[in-house]
């Protein structure tokens, strides 16, 4: 069995209406909605952050660190996503939104798409190692790791055994702050500025590493009003080693493709997209294809869950802060030849058995074959109104005793009618005597039994 | 106890192309067969289906799968290979422009079931069809 993992996606029951909205749109069938309230099944969730988008009433929510949680170390260090940069209206450039980072109560700003610059000299690196699985997935976007750990586990070898930008950055920058001003290490905390509740998660229950670098998670929307008011106060120029359009491109989809210089890459963006083609490389669909970026969200990381702007309209934006960026290219490469040793992931990416069914082989294909039954029995019209996503996640539900046949709406129906027969004729049976009774009895029945085939037809 | 289904496959629906293979892998994925022959039943189904698609007048493909093993057979109505040994040399195809266009028809599709299966077997009579049995062992 696995480790129940820490989940940032979490549901706000008062909220709640129970709707099929969620149900519907989660990639990897973890909702079901019981007693009119959703719930999530932990170890399947993937914290993608879909339910979020979709729910109209606000009821999932992402749970993540306060900026005042920055107070728990001497030296807080921040630690931007690039899509940060594209959060302003009428900013195109990083280093008022970096200096802006300063004034929430930062000792230093390290930006991540530093850490990405890293992590793509050595990912190209490692792509002229022989052995590898073609394609390398991109372990980048913590939502498809965790939706290949749950959904293809064969892929698994495929994906890149190097941190993510944000921990290669959350690593150097604890180390070169405590080196430069002779503190503690421990007395440094690196805190990630988010667009998504999966990085939340991947903090908390990293795959792949023992114990993450970053210290705390906290969410772009909880600190951009703050920040847009610093914006607007103007900012005084920094002396602190700065990204270049490298590291920044990663947070536009295919950037890191870019920044790592492979041509024959693909990516793919939004979680349905990402599933079909997981689903298409598992069948060796794509012969050629060397790299795999896979990102859950629309537009990538700008289109996070926990991000203010329009993703749109942040692409376009972003752009324009690659341009006005006059660092082109990366600076102190010298930092990098070290960095590519000690970025590679100390433990395996465990697949999750949260999709597969529990006992023996023989017991699992004995239950396969019922829930088949079972699914035959049921209309098919994935409706989700019995609080499953689908009939064949209801047969299994049932298989498993979380649920019953009559929670599905038609089959009760059937039921209703059926009992409805049985009590005309027992009422017959007790009250009708003449034979115009008897005869108007048959009548009812037969209209009964009519009416009951013609609904079968349908 | 064995799980057995026969699904249709239609010729020349490049739209549904993909679904059977898609089907058992969910049958694959929920019984937790392991991720490497997984990946290899999934890659020769895939071929199967899409060769019929192709190749064929429309067949069916049978899966089976017991507690050893996992059986898929892919069987058709059409125009049958009429020399095995070419088709299964790699690069090897009759597909058209048009298929080849769509990124299928590589001559690979035989040579890689063949080197994915524990057993293969092929036989083929022309203007009739093929019937290709795949095992693998679990």
């Amino acid at each position: 069995m696995q480790e129940i993992y820490y989940h940032s996606v979490r549901l706000d029951k008062d909220k709640c209406k129970g709707c099929t909205t969620c149900l519907k749109r989660c990639p990897t069938e973890a909702i079901r909605i019981r007693n009119n309230k959703a719930t999530i099944l932990p170890e399947r969730c993937i914290d993608c952050g879909e339910c979020i988008k979709v729910c109209e009433s606000h009821a999932k929510v992402a749970v993540t660190d306060p900026l005042d949680s920055i107070r728990r170390f001497k030296y807080p260090i921040a630690l931007p996503a690039p899509t940060l940069y594209a959060q302003f209206q009428g900013v195109h450039q990083p280093e008022p939104i970096i200096a802006s980072l300063f004034r929430l109560g930062f000792v230093d700003v390290f930006e991540v798409a530093r850490g990405a610059e890293i992590v793509s000299y050595a990912i190209s690196r490692a792509m002229r190692e022989e052995d590898r699985p073609k394609p390398v997935i991109s372990s980048a976007c913590p939502a498809i790791v965790r939706l290949i750990q749950v959904n293809f586990p064969a892929l698994l070898d495929n994906v890149i055994d190097f941190v993510s930008p944000m921990e290669a950055a959350a690593k150097i920058a604890k180390e070169e702050y405590a080196q430069k001003h002779g503190v503690d290490i421990a007395d440094v905390g690196a805190f990630f500025i988010t667009p998504c509740a999966a990085k939340m998660t991947a903090v908390r229950s990293p795959a792949g590493l023992e114990k993450s670098y970053v210290d705390g998670v906290i969410a772009i929307k909880d600190v951009y009003t703050q920040m847009r008011v610093f914006l607007k106060e103007g900012f005084t120029p920094l002396e602190i080693d700065r990204a270049s359009v490298v590291g920044i491109k990663w947070a536009v989809p295919g950037g890191e493709a870019e920044a790592v210089g492979i041509k024959s890459a693909l990516c793919v963006d939004g979680i349905e997209n990402v599933m079909n083609v997981l689903e298409a490389i598992e069948n060796a669909r794509f012969r050629n294809l060397t790299y795999f970026e896979g990102l859950a969200c629309v537009n990538g990381c700008l289109g996070g869950p926990l991000t203010v702007e329009n993703s749109f309209v942040a692409k376009n934006r972003l752009r324009s802060v690659m341009n006005r960026t006059t660092l082109k290219t990366v600076q102190r490469r010298e930092v990098f030849e070290d960095a590519v040793h000690t970025l590679r992931l100390t433990k395996e990416i465990e697949p999750s058995d949260a999709m597969q069914l529990v006992g023996t082989m023989k017991e699992r294909i004995e239950r396969e074959e019922r829930i088949e039954r079972l699914t035959q029995g049921l209309p098919g019209y994935d409706c989700g109104s019995c609080g499953s996503p689908t009939c064949r996640a209801l047969a299994e539900d049932i298989e498993n005793g979380f649920a019953n046949e009559l929670n599905c709406v038609f089959r009760l129906n059937d039921r209703i009618n059926s009992l409805a027969a049985e009590m005309v004729t027992l009422g017959a049976s007790t009250r009708f005597n003449t034979p115009q009774d008897t005869a108007r009895l048959r009548e009812m029945q037969e209209k009964l039994r009519s009416d009951d085939e013609e609904g079968d037809e349908q | 106890m064995i799980i057995k289904e026969t699904y249709p496959v239609k010729a020349d629906d490049m739209t549904c192309a993909g679904d059977v293979s898609a089907r058992i892998k969910r049958h694959m994925k929920r019984l937790g067969i392991p991720s490497s022959i997984m990946r290899r039943v999934s890659v020769c189904t895939y071929e199967a289906e899409i060769n019929l698609v192709i190749h064929s007048d429309g067949g069916q493909i049978d899966f089976e799968i017991s507690e050893d093993r996992i059986l898929v057979r892919a069987r058709d109505v059409g125009p049958g290979i009429p020399d095995i040994d070419k088709a299964m040399t790699e690069g090897w195809s009759t597909a058209s422009n048009e298929v080849r266009n769509m990124g299928f028809g590589a001559g690979m599709g035989l040579p890689n079931m063949k080197r994915n299966a524990d057993d293969f077997h092929i036989s083929s009579v022309v203007g009739e069809g093929t019937d290709i049995s795949m095992i693998f062992n679990i």
